[in-house]
Protein backbone atom coordinates (compact mmCIF):
# COMPACT_ATOMS: atom_id res chain seq x y z
CA UNK A 1 0.00 0.00 0.00
CA UNK A 2 1.44 3.33 -1.19
CA UNK A 3 1.84 5.69 2.20
CA UNK A 4 1.09 9.18 1.15
CA UNK A 5 3.12 11.83 2.04
CA UNK A 6 1.08 14.93 3.86
CA UNK A 7 1.91 17.21 0.81
CA UNK A 8 0.52 14.79 -1.45
CA UNK A 9 -2.42 14.81 0.82
CA UNK A 10 -2.47 18.30 1.30
CA UNK A 11 -2.94 18.87 -2.84
CA UNK A 12 -5.82 16.26 -2.93
CA UNK A 13 -7.76 18.00 0.00
CA UNK A 14 -6.89 21.37 -1.73
CA UNK A 15 -8.05 19.67 -5.62
CA UNK A 16 -11.46 18.44 -3.86
CA UNK A 17 -12.37 21.69 -2.70
CA UNK A 18 -11.48 23.46 -5.72
CA UNK A 19 -13.47 21.06 -8.03
CA UNK A 20 -16.37 21.19 -5.37
CA UNK A 21 -15.55 25.38 -5.33
CA UNK A 22 -15.96 25.17 -9.33
CA UNK A 23 -19.22 23.42 -9.36
CA UNK A 24 -20.50 25.07 -7.05
CA UNK A 25 -19.60 28.65 -8.86
CA UNK A 26 -20.94 26.82 -12.11
CA UNK A 27 -24.25 26.48 -10.35
CA UNK A 28 -24.39 29.78 -8.32
CA UNK A 29 -23.76 30.98 -12.24
CA UNK A 30 -25.89 28.99 -13.74
CA UNK A 31 -28.58 29.86 -11.34
CA UNK A 32 -28.18 33.44 -11.98
CA UNK A 33 -28.36 33.36 -15.90
CA UNK A 34 -31.45 31.89 -15.82
CA UNK A 35 -32.59 34.18 -13.08
CA UNK A 36 -31.68 36.50 -15.44
CA UNK A 37 -33.21 35.29 -18.65
CA UNK A 38 -36.35 34.86 -16.79
CA UNK A 39 -36.32 38.97 -16.29
CA UNK A 40 -35.06 39.22 -19.39
CA UNK A 41 -37.88 37.05 -20.81
CA UNK A 42 -40.29 39.22 -18.84
CA UNK A 43 -39.51 42.13 -19.95
CA UNK A 44 -39.56 41.05 -23.47
CA UNK A 45 -43.35 39.66 -23.03
CA UNK A 46 -44.27 43.33 -21.50
CA UNK A 47 -42.66 45.37 -24.17
CA UNK A 48 -44.00 43.31 -26.89
CA UNK A 49 -47.57 43.36 -25.22
CA UNK A 50 -47.27 47.31 -24.83
CA UNK A 51 -46.31 47.71 -28.28
CA UNK A 52 -48.96 45.36 -29.72
CA UNK A 53 -51.71 46.67 -27.36
CA UNK A 54 -51.32 50.11 -28.94
CA UNK A 55 -50.88 48.80 -32.52
CA UNK A 56 -54.00 49.53 -34.81
CA UNK A 57 -54.69 46.14 -35.27
CA UNK A 58 -56.51 45.20 -31.93
CA UNK A 59 -58.49 42.53 -31.75
CA UNK A 60 -62.25 43.92 -30.67
CA UNK A 61 -63.99 40.85 -30.93
CA UNK A 62 -61.82 38.86 -29.29
CA UNK A 63 -61.45 41.32 -26.31
CA UNK A 64 -64.97 40.98 -26.08
CA UNK A 65 -65.28 37.84 -25.93
CA UNK A 66 -62.57 37.58 -22.99
CA UNK A 67 -64.76 40.18 -21.20
CA UNK A 68 -67.45 37.93 -21.71
CA UNK A 69 -65.07 35.10 -19.90
CA UNK A 70 -63.58 37.19 -17.44
CA UNK A 71 -66.17 39.32 -16.37
CA UNK A 72 -70.03 37.18 -16.83
CA UNK A 73 -68.93 34.21 -16.06
CA UNK A 74 -67.22 35.30 -12.83
CA UNK A 75 -70.01 36.45 -11.63
CA UNK A 76 -71.44 33.54 -9.72
CA UNK A 77 -68.24 33.43 -8.12
CA UNK A 78 -68.11 37.04 -7.02
CA UNK A 79 -71.39 37.15 -5.58
CA UNK A 80 -71.43 34.48 -3.40
CA UNK A 81 -67.69 35.55 -2.13
CA UNK A 82 -68.71 39.10 -1.85
CA UNK A 83 -71.57 38.48 0.40
CA UNK A 84 -70.36 36.40 2.34
CA UNK A 85 -67.50 38.86 2.98
CA UNK A 86 -70.09 41.70 3.97
CA UNK A 87 -71.85 38.94 6.14
CA UNK A 88 -68.48 37.70 8.24
CA UNK A 89 -67.48 40.92 8.24
CA UNK A 90 -70.70 42.04 10.17
CA UNK A 91 -70.98 39.39 12.28
CA UNK A 92 -67.39 39.36 13.92
CA UNK A 93 -67.62 43.19 14.25
CA UNK A 94 -70.79 43.77 15.77
CA UNK A 95 -70.44 41.98 19.15
CA UNK A 96 -67.47 44.39 19.67
CA UNK A 97 -69.30 47.51 18.47
CA UNK A 98 -72.30 47.13 21.02
CA UNK A 99 -69.48 46.15 23.86
CA UNK A 100 -68.65 49.86 23.17
CA UNK A 101 -72.06 51.71 21.93
CA UNK A 102 -70.50 52.15 18.77
CA UNK A 103 -73.72 50.16 17.11
CA UNK A 104 -74.23 52.82 14.58
CA UNK A 105 -70.91 53.24 13.19
CA UNK A 106 -71.24 49.73 11.86
CA UNK A 107 -72.25 50.23 8.53
CA UNK A 108 -70.34 52.95 7.84
CA UNK A 109 -67.08 50.74 9.13
CA UNK A 110 -67.75 47.68 6.86
CA UNK A 111 -68.75 49.93 4.02
CA UNK A 112 -65.43 52.10 4.41
CA UNK A 113 -63.32 48.46 5.31
CA UNK A 114 -64.87 46.60 2.21
CA UNK A 115 -64.71 49.51 -0.52
CA UNK A 116 -61.33 50.81 1.05
CA UNK A 117 -59.29 46.82 1.17
CA UNK A 118 -61.01 43.84 1.61
CA UNK A 119 -62.95 44.04 -1.61
CA UNK A 120 -60.24 44.53 -3.60
CA UNK A 121 -57.97 42.34 -2.34
CA UNK A 122 -60.58 39.31 -1.78
CA UNK A 123 -61.79 39.91 -5.32
CA UNK A 124 -58.52 40.29 -6.76
CA UNK A 125 -56.93 37.25 -5.01
CA UNK A 126 -60.45 35.04 -6.35
CA UNK A 127 -60.01 36.02 -9.61
CA UNK A 128 -56.34 35.37 -8.99
CA UNK A 129 -57.47 31.66 -8.74
CA UNK A 130 -60.00 31.70 -11.41
CA UNK A 131 -58.72 33.85 -14.10
CA UNK A 132 -55.19 33.92 -13.98
CA UNK A 133 -55.38 29.37 -13.85
CA UNK A 134 -57.61 29.57 -16.61
CA UNK A 135 -55.47 31.95 -18.96
CA UNK A 136 -52.18 29.63 -17.96
CA UNK A 137 -53.64 26.16 -18.49
CA UNK A 138 -55.34 27.28 -21.36
CA UNK A 139 -52.56 28.91 -23.06
CA UNK A 140 -50.29 26.48 -22.26
CA UNK A 141 -52.24 23.59 -23.39
CA UNK A 142 -52.97 25.31 -26.49
CA UNK A 143 -48.72 25.86 -26.51
CA UNK A 144 -48.65 22.38 -25.88
CA UNK A 145 -50.82 20.77 -28.83
CA UNK A 146 -49.51 23.77 -31.25
CA UNK A 147 -52.57 25.63 -31.33
CA UNK A 148 -50.61 28.74 -31.29
CA UNK A 149 -48.11 27.46 -34.31
CA UNK A 150 -51.12 26.86 -36.01
CA UNK A 151 -52.63 30.33 -35.32
CA UNK A 152 -49.64 32.27 -36.34
CA UNK A 153 -49.01 30.50 -39.65
CA UNK A 154 -53.07 31.72 -40.37
CA UNK A 155 -51.29 35.24 -40.06
CA UNK A 156 -52.81 35.65 -36.62
CA UNK A 157 -50.59 37.16 -34.28
CA UNK A 158 -50.83 34.97 -31.50
CA UNK A 159 -49.75 37.84 -28.43
CA UNK A 160 -52.00 40.48 -30.22
CA UNK A 161 -54.91 37.76 -30.72
CA UNK A 162 -54.32 35.86 -27.18
CA UNK A 163 -52.20 37.96 -25.06
CA UNK A 164 -53.15 41.79 -25.35
CA UNK A 165 -57.47 41.13 -25.65
CA UNK A 166 -56.80 38.39 -22.23
CA UNK A 167 -55.00 41.22 -20.17
CA UNK A 168 -56.93 44.06 -21.52
CA UNK A 169 -60.23 42.08 -20.73
CA UNK A 170 -58.89 41.56 -17.22
CA UNK A 171 -57.54 45.41 -16.93
CA UNK A 172 -61.46 46.64 -17.37
CA UNK A 173 -63.13 43.76 -15.83
CA UNK A 174 -61.76 42.89 -12.08
CA UNK A 175 -62.53 46.41 -11.15
CA UNK A 176 -65.68 46.53 -12.77
CA UNK A 177 -66.09 42.66 -10.08
CA UNK A 178 -64.28 44.44 -7.48
CA UNK A 179 -66.95 47.07 -7.17
CA UNK A 180 -69.61 44.70 -7.84
CA UNK A 181 -68.16 42.46 -4.89
CA UNK A 182 -68.25 45.75 -2.64
CA UNK A 183 -72.02 46.75 -3.74
CA UNK A 184 -72.84 42.72 -2.61
CA UNK A 185 -70.26 42.86 0.84
CA UNK A 186 -72.66 46.13 1.92
CA UNK A 187 -75.87 43.97 1.17
CA UNK A 188 -74.44 41.14 3.28
CA UNK A 189 -73.80 43.46 5.66
CA UNK A 190 -77.37 44.72 5.91
CA UNK A 191 -78.40 40.85 6.07
CA UNK A 192 -75.46 40.23 8.71
CA UNK A 193 -77.08 43.48 11.07
CA UNK A 194 -80.28 41.90 10.69
CA UNK A 195 -79.41 38.36 12.09
CA UNK A 196 -79.38 40.10 15.75
CA UNK A 197 -80.43 43.46 14.72
CA UNK A 198 -83.41 45.46 12.77
CA UNK A 199 -82.30 48.19 10.27
CA UNK A 200 -83.68 49.07 7.14
CA UNK A 201 -82.39 48.61 3.86
CA UNK A 202 -82.24 52.27 3.19
CA UNK A 203 -81.50 53.32 6.37
CA UNK A 204 -78.42 51.38 6.21
CA UNK A 205 -77.10 51.91 2.69
CA UNK A 206 -77.65 55.67 3.51
CA UNK A 207 -75.44 55.51 6.70
CA UNK A 208 -72.82 53.09 4.95
CA UNK A 209 -72.35 56.04 1.85
CA UNK A 210 -72.28 58.73 4.57
CA UNK A 211 -69.22 57.35 5.56
CA UNK A 212 -67.68 56.98 2.17
CA UNK A 213 -66.02 59.72 0.29
CA UNK A 214 -63.94 60.13 -2.72
CA UNK A 215 -61.03 59.38 -1.01
CA UNK A 216 -61.77 55.74 -0.22
CA UNK A 217 -63.24 54.96 -3.44
CA UNK A 218 -60.83 56.58 -6.07
CA UNK A 219 -57.43 54.96 -4.91
CA UNK A 220 -59.46 51.40 -4.37
CA UNK A 221 -60.56 52.20 -8.04
CA UNK A 222 -57.07 53.03 -9.44
CA UNK A 223 -55.63 49.83 -7.44
CA UNK A 224 -57.96 47.73 -8.99
CA UNK A 225 -57.25 48.08 -12.45
CA UNK A 226 -53.53 47.53 -11.47
CA UNK A 227 -54.97 44.21 -9.93
CA UNK A 228 -56.70 43.52 -13.34
CA UNK A 229 -53.20 44.05 -15.42
CA UNK A 230 -51.07 42.00 -13.25
CA UNK A 231 -53.54 38.90 -13.12
CA UNK A 232 -53.77 38.72 -16.37
CA UNK A 233 -50.16 39.60 -17.04
CA UNK A 234 -49.19 36.62 -14.89
CA UNK A 235 -51.83 34.35 -16.57
CA UNK A 236 -50.66 34.83 -20.05
CA UNK A 237 -47.28 35.07 -19.34
CA UNK A 238 -47.28 31.65 -17.62
CA UNK A 239 -49.79 30.13 -20.04
CA UNK A 240 -47.44 31.36 -23.44
CA UNK A 241 -44.12 30.50 -21.93
CA UNK A 242 -45.29 26.87 -20.33
CA UNK A 243 -42.85 24.07 -21.62
CA UNK A 244 -43.86 21.65 -23.86
CA UNK A 245 -45.19 18.33 -22.21
CA UNK A 246 -49.08 17.85 -20.48
CA UNK A 247 -46.79 18.37 -17.18
CA UNK A 248 -45.66 22.01 -17.83
CA UNK A 249 -49.77 22.75 -18.38
CA UNK A 250 -50.59 22.38 -14.65
CA UNK A 251 -47.10 24.04 -13.87
CA UNK A 252 -48.24 26.64 -15.92
CA UNK A 253 -51.79 27.09 -13.73
CA UNK A 254 -50.08 26.77 -10.47
CA UNK A 255 -47.60 29.55 -10.91
CA UNK A 256 -49.77 31.74 -12.53
CA UNK A 257 -51.80 31.77 -9.22
CA UNK A 258 -49.00 31.93 -6.68
CA UNK A 259 -46.93 34.72 -8.80
CA UNK A 260 -50.57 36.12 -9.28
CA UNK A 261 -51.73 36.02 -5.83
CA UNK A 262 -48.25 37.38 -4.56
CA UNK A 263 -48.19 40.51 -6.74
CA UNK A 264 -51.80 41.46 -5.90
CA UNK A 265 -50.05 41.55 -2.35
CA UNK A 266 -47.42 43.81 -3.31
CA UNK A 267 -49.27 45.90 -5.55
CA UNK A 268 -51.84 46.78 -2.59
CA UNK A 269 -49.11 47.51 0.16
CA UNK A 270 -47.35 50.06 -2.55
CA UNK A 271 -51.15 51.29 -3.06
CA UNK A 272 -51.34 51.52 0.52
CA UNK A 273 -48.03 53.15 1.13
CA UNK A 274 -48.59 55.85 -2.00
CA UNK A 275 -52.20 56.77 -0.72
CA UNK A 276 -51.12 57.13 2.69
CA UNK A 277 -48.12 59.42 1.37
CA UNK A 278 -50.42 61.66 -0.79
CA UNK A 279 -52.78 61.68 1.93
CA UNK A 280 -51.16 63.42 4.32
CA UNK B 1 -49.64 3.99 -62.10
CA UNK B 2 -48.34 3.98 -58.59
CA UNK B 3 -45.59 6.03 -57.24
CA UNK B 4 -42.95 3.20 -57.73
CA UNK B 5 -44.01 2.26 -61.09
CA UNK B 6 -43.64 6.77 -62.14
CA UNK B 7 -40.24 6.13 -60.58
CA UNK B 8 -39.25 3.43 -62.43
CA UNK B 9 -40.35 5.52 -65.54
CA UNK B 10 -38.71 9.18 -64.46
CA UNK B 11 -35.53 9.11 -63.07
CA UNK B 12 -33.78 10.73 -60.17
CA UNK B 13 -34.85 14.57 -59.54
CA UNK B 14 -37.15 14.38 -62.27
CA UNK B 15 -38.62 17.52 -62.36
CA UNK B 16 -35.79 19.71 -61.86
CA UNK B 17 -35.00 20.58 -65.73
CA UNK B 18 -38.66 21.22 -66.80
CA UNK B 19 -40.57 22.45 -62.95
CA UNK B 20 -39.76 25.51 -61.44
CA UNK B 21 -38.72 25.15 -57.54
CA UNK B 22 -41.25 26.89 -54.95
CA UNK B 23 -38.86 26.41 -52.63
CA UNK B 24 -35.32 26.94 -52.58
CA UNK B 25 -33.02 26.31 -49.29
CA UNK B 26 -29.03 26.39 -49.27
CA UNK B 27 -26.62 25.71 -46.53
CA UNK B 28 -29.50 26.01 -44.08
CA UNK B 29 -27.77 25.56 -40.33
CA UNK B 30 -30.13 25.82 -37.26
CA UNK B 31 -28.68 24.98 -33.32
CA UNK B 32 -30.61 24.73 -30.11
CA UNK B 33 -27.83 26.24 -27.59
CA UNK B 34 -24.69 23.44 -28.35
CA UNK B 35 -27.50 21.07 -30.46
CA UNK B 36 -26.91 21.69 -34.08
CA UNK B 37 -29.81 20.37 -35.38
CA UNK B 38 -29.31 21.31 -39.06
CA UNK B 39 -26.24 21.39 -40.34
CA UNK B 40 -25.53 22.86 -43.79
CA UNK B 41 -28.50 21.64 -45.45
CA UNK B 42 -29.36 22.41 -49.25
CA UNK B 43 -32.82 21.24 -50.85
CA UNK B 44 -35.31 22.25 -53.47
CA UNK B 45 -38.62 21.84 -53.92
CA UNK B 46 -40.37 22.13 -57.07
CA UNK B 47 -43.92 22.83 -58.59
CA UNK B 48 -46.27 19.95 -58.40
CA UNK B 49 -44.20 17.13 -56.65
CA UNK B 50 -44.60 15.02 -53.42
CA UNK B 51 -41.03 15.30 -51.70
CA UNK B 52 -40.98 13.12 -48.97
CA UNK B 53 -37.83 14.15 -45.97
CA UNK B 54 -37.31 10.88 -44.25
CA UNK B 55 -34.99 10.33 -41.32
CA UNK B 56 -34.92 8.80 -37.54
CA UNK B 57 -36.58 11.02 -34.52
CA UNK B 58 -34.81 13.95 -33.53
CA UNK B 59 -32.55 14.15 -37.16
CA UNK B 60 -34.26 18.20 -37.76
CA UNK B 61 -37.55 17.04 -40.23
CA UNK B 62 -40.25 19.03 -38.22
CA UNK B 63 -37.22 22.24 -37.34
CA UNK B 64 -37.02 22.34 -41.01
CA UNK B 65 -40.22 22.98 -42.43
CA UNK B 66 -40.82 25.20 -39.00
CA UNK B 67 -37.86 26.85 -40.44
CA UNK B 68 -39.60 27.50 -43.90
CA UNK B 69 -42.68 28.41 -42.81
CA UNK B 70 -40.98 31.00 -40.33
CA UNK B 71 -42.03 29.16 -37.19
CA UNK B 72 -38.43 29.34 -36.29
CA UNK B 73 -35.22 31.31 -37.18
CA UNK B 74 -32.69 29.47 -38.86
CA UNK B 75 -29.08 30.65 -38.11
CA UNK B 76 -27.71 31.23 -41.46
CA UNK B 77 -28.04 30.06 -44.78
CA UNK B 78 -31.02 31.20 -47.02
CA UNK B 79 -34.98 29.73 -47.28
CA UNK B 80 -36.59 31.27 -50.90
CA UNK B 81 -40.30 30.50 -50.83
CA UNK B 82 -42.01 31.65 -54.43
CA UNK B 83 -37.75 33.51 -54.63
CA UNK B 84 -38.86 35.65 -51.05
CA UNK B 85 -36.31 34.81 -48.74
CA UNK B 86 -38.03 34.08 -45.32
CA UNK B 87 -35.11 34.82 -43.37
CA UNK B 88 -35.34 38.54 -44.52
CA UNK B 89 -38.58 39.49 -45.12
CA UNK B 90 -40.96 41.94 -42.49
CA UNK B 91 -43.43 40.34 -40.71
CA UNK B 92 -46.60 41.89 -43.10
CA UNK B 93 -44.34 39.94 -46.31
CA UNK B 94 -43.93 36.53 -44.02
CA UNK B 95 -47.40 36.91 -43.69
CA UNK B 96 -48.31 36.85 -47.35
CA UNK B 97 -46.38 33.80 -47.60
CA UNK B 98 -47.67 32.03 -45.11
CA UNK B 99 -50.95 32.78 -47.25
CA UNK B 100 -49.69 30.80 -49.37
CA UNK B 101 -48.46 27.29 -47.60
CA UNK B 102 -50.82 24.79 -45.47
CA UNK B 103 -49.05 23.43 -42.16
CA UNK B 104 -50.32 20.10 -41.42
CA UNK B 105 -49.11 19.88 -38.06
CA UNK B 106 -48.54 16.40 -36.20
CA UNK B 107 -50.80 16.57 -33.55
CA UNK B 108 -53.64 18.37 -35.63
CA UNK B 109 -53.94 21.47 -33.69
CA UNK B 110 -57.30 22.01 -33.81
CA UNK B 111 -58.40 25.11 -31.60
CA UNK B 112 -60.37 23.20 -28.98
CA UNK B 113 -63.07 26.01 -27.84
CA UNK B 114 -64.22 25.89 -31.48
CA UNK B 115 -66.64 23.50 -33.22
CA UNK B 116 -65.01 21.72 -36.97
CA UNK B 117 -66.94 25.08 -38.61
CA UNK B 118 -65.10 27.52 -36.48
CA UNK B 119 -62.04 25.81 -36.76
CA UNK B 120 -62.12 26.16 -40.67
CA UNK B 121 -63.89 29.66 -40.38
CA UNK B 122 -60.48 30.85 -38.55
CA UNK B 123 -57.84 31.04 -41.51
CA UNK B 124 -60.39 32.06 -44.00
CA UNK B 125 -61.56 35.20 -42.03
CA UNK B 126 -58.23 36.18 -40.55
CA UNK B 127 -56.44 35.07 -44.46
CA UNK B 128 -59.10 36.58 -46.87
CA UNK B 129 -60.66 39.63 -44.88
CA UNK B 130 -62.90 40.35 -47.94
CA UNK B 131 -65.06 37.10 -48.33
CA UNK B 132 -68.75 36.82 -47.69
CA UNK B 133 -70.21 34.87 -45.51
CA UNK B 134 -72.10 32.80 -48.14
CA UNK B 135 -68.87 32.23 -50.02
CA UNK B 136 -67.17 31.40 -46.39
CA UNK B 137 -69.85 28.50 -46.27
CA UNK B 138 -69.29 26.98 -49.73
CA UNK B 139 -65.31 27.22 -48.73
CA UNK B 140 -66.03 25.57 -45.75
CA UNK B 141 -68.35 22.70 -47.16
CA UNK B 142 -66.43 22.23 -49.89
CA UNK B 143 -62.89 21.42 -48.13
CA UNK B 144 -64.99 19.15 -45.61
CA UNK B 145 -66.45 17.24 -48.61
CA UNK B 146 -62.86 17.50 -49.69
CA UNK B 147 -61.80 15.11 -46.47
CA UNK B 148 -64.69 13.06 -46.88
CA UNK B 149 -66.31 14.61 -43.63
CA UNK B 150 -69.06 17.04 -44.90
CA UNK B 151 -71.37 15.69 -41.48
CA UNK B 152 -69.22 16.49 -38.50
CA UNK B 153 -69.37 20.50 -39.37
CA UNK B 154 -70.76 21.03 -35.97
CA UNK B 155 -69.06 19.27 -34.04
CA UNK B 156 -66.19 19.75 -31.59
CA UNK B 157 -62.84 18.46 -31.99
CA UNK B 158 -62.89 16.72 -28.76
CA UNK B 159 -66.00 14.34 -30.36
CA UNK B 160 -63.72 13.43 -33.43
CA UNK B 161 -61.57 10.21 -33.23
CA UNK B 162 -57.58 10.84 -34.06
CA UNK B 163 -57.94 10.04 -38.10
CA UNK B 164 -60.68 12.22 -38.34
CA UNK B 165 -58.86 14.96 -36.57
CA UNK B 166 -56.37 14.52 -38.94
CA UNK B 167 -58.65 14.87 -41.96
CA UNK B 168 -60.43 18.17 -40.57
CA UNK B 169 -56.90 19.37 -39.77
CA UNK B 170 -56.01 19.10 -43.66
CA UNK B 171 -59.76 20.95 -44.59
CA UNK B 172 -58.62 23.45 -42.57
CA UNK B 173 -55.87 23.75 -44.09
CA UNK B 174 -56.50 23.62 -47.64
CA UNK B 175 -59.31 25.55 -47.47
CA UNK B 176 -57.65 28.70 -48.07
CA UNK B 177 -56.27 27.01 -51.56
CA UNK B 178 -52.40 27.15 -50.53
CA UNK B 179 -49.86 26.63 -53.30
CA UNK B 180 -47.61 24.75 -50.69
CA UNK B 181 -48.26 21.77 -48.24
CA UNK B 182 -46.59 20.89 -45.28
CA UNK B 183 -46.95 18.00 -43.94
CA UNK B 184 -45.27 17.12 -40.15
CA UNK B 185 -45.75 13.42 -39.69
CA UNK B 186 -49.19 13.17 -41.11
CA UNK B 187 -49.90 9.61 -40.15
CA UNK B 188 -48.17 9.34 -36.74
CA UNK B 189 -50.65 8.09 -34.19
CA UNK B 190 -53.10 6.76 -36.30
CA UNK B 191 -53.53 2.47 -37.35
CA UNK B 192 -52.86 1.37 -40.30
CA UNK B 193 -55.58 2.09 -42.20
CA UNK B 194 -56.53 5.35 -41.58
CA UNK B 195 -52.79 6.05 -42.06
CA UNK B 196 -53.50 4.59 -45.76
CA UNK B 197 -56.41 6.58 -46.14
CA UNK B 198 -54.41 9.61 -44.99
CA UNK B 199 -51.58 9.37 -47.31
CA UNK B 200 -54.23 8.68 -50.60
CA UNK B 201 -55.71 12.15 -49.00
CA UNK B 202 -52.68 13.58 -49.67
CA UNK B 203 -51.98 12.09 -53.30
CA UNK B 204 -55.74 13.70 -53.93
CA UNK B 205 -55.06 16.89 -52.47
CA UNK B 206 -51.86 17.55 -54.88
CA UNK B 207 -54.00 16.59 -57.81
CA UNK B 208 -57.55 18.45 -56.66
CA UNK B 209 -55.26 21.68 -55.34
CA UNK B 210 -51.95 21.10 -57.59
CA UNK B 211 -50.06 21.79 -54.49
CA UNK B 212 -46.06 21.18 -53.80
CA UNK B 213 -45.81 19.08 -50.96
CA UNK B 214 -43.31 18.56 -48.69
CA UNK B 215 -44.01 15.93 -46.70
CA UNK B 216 -41.90 14.71 -43.23
CA UNK B 217 -42.15 11.40 -42.01
CA UNK B 218 -40.77 7.92 -41.00
CA UNK B 219 -43.53 5.61 -42.13
CA UNK B 220 -42.45 4.14 -45.21
CA UNK B 221 -46.31 3.08 -46.21
CA UNK B 222 -46.86 6.58 -46.56
CA UNK B 223 -43.74 7.54 -48.51
CA UNK B 224 -44.79 4.78 -50.38
CA UNK B 225 -48.01 6.10 -51.55
CA UNK B 226 -46.98 9.55 -51.24
CA UNK B 227 -43.24 9.97 -52.38
CA UNK B 228 -42.30 11.52 -56.36
CA UNK B 229 -38.53 12.05 -54.66
CA UNK B 230 -37.23 11.43 -51.34
CA UNK B 231 -34.41 12.89 -49.24
CA UNK B 232 -33.13 11.01 -46.14
CA UNK B 233 -32.01 13.11 -43.02
CA UNK B 234 -29.26 12.46 -40.65
CA UNK B 235 -27.72 14.69 -37.96
CA UNK B 236 -29.35 17.68 -39.62
CA UNK B 237 -27.77 16.77 -43.31
CA UNK B 238 -28.92 15.33 -46.50
CA UNK B 239 -27.85 11.77 -45.85
CA UNK B 240 -28.84 10.49 -49.38
CA UNK B 241 -31.58 11.93 -52.11
CA UNK B 242 -33.13 10.44 -54.92
CA UNK B 243 -36.48 8.50 -56.27
CA UNK B 244 -38.06 5.84 -54.23
CA UNK B 245 -36.93 3.14 -56.71
CA UNK B 246 -32.94 4.48 -55.51
CA UNK B 247 -34.18 4.03 -52.02
CA UNK B 248 -35.94 0.40 -52.45
CA UNK B 249 -33.05 -0.60 -54.00
CA UNK B 250 -30.12 0.67 -52.32
CA UNK B 251 -27.82 -1.33 -50.44
CA UNK B 252 -26.91 1.22 -47.23
CA UNK B 253 -27.48 -0.36 -43.73
CA UNK B 254 -29.04 2.30 -42.72
CA UNK B 255 -31.53 2.89 -45.71
CA UNK B 256 -32.09 -0.90 -45.51
CA UNK B 257 -33.25 -0.65 -41.91
CA UNK B 258 -35.89 1.88 -43.08
CA UNK B 259 -36.91 0.01 -46.39
CA UNK B 260 -36.97 -3.35 -44.82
Amino acid sequence: MKIKIPVTKAKEIARKHTLKLSEKTIAKREATNSFLTDIADVIIFITRLIKETFSRKFEVSEFFHQCFNIGYKSLPLISVTGTIMGLVLTIQSRPVLVRFGAETILPGMVAVSLIREMGPVITALICAGKVASGMGAELGSMKVTEQIEAMEVSSTHPMRFLVVTRVAAATLMIPLLILYADALGIMGSWIGANIKGDVSLVLFFSQAFSHIGFIDLIPAVIKSFFFGAVIGLVGCYKGFNAGRGTESVGKAANSAVVLASLLVLIVDMMAVQITDMLAK
Amino acid sequence: MTKIEKESIVQDSPKKSTKEAVIEIANLCKSFGDQAVLNNLSLNLYDGENLVVLGKSGCGKSVLIKCIIGLLRSDSGYINVFHQNVMTISQNELDGVRQKIGFLFQSGALYDSMTVRENLEFPLRRMNKHLKQKEINDKILDALANVGLPDVIDKMPSQLSGGMRKRISLARTIVVDPMIMLYDEPTTGLDPITSEEISLLINEVQKKYKTSSIIITHDIECARTTADRIIMLRDGEVYEKGSLNKFEKSTDEIIKSFFK
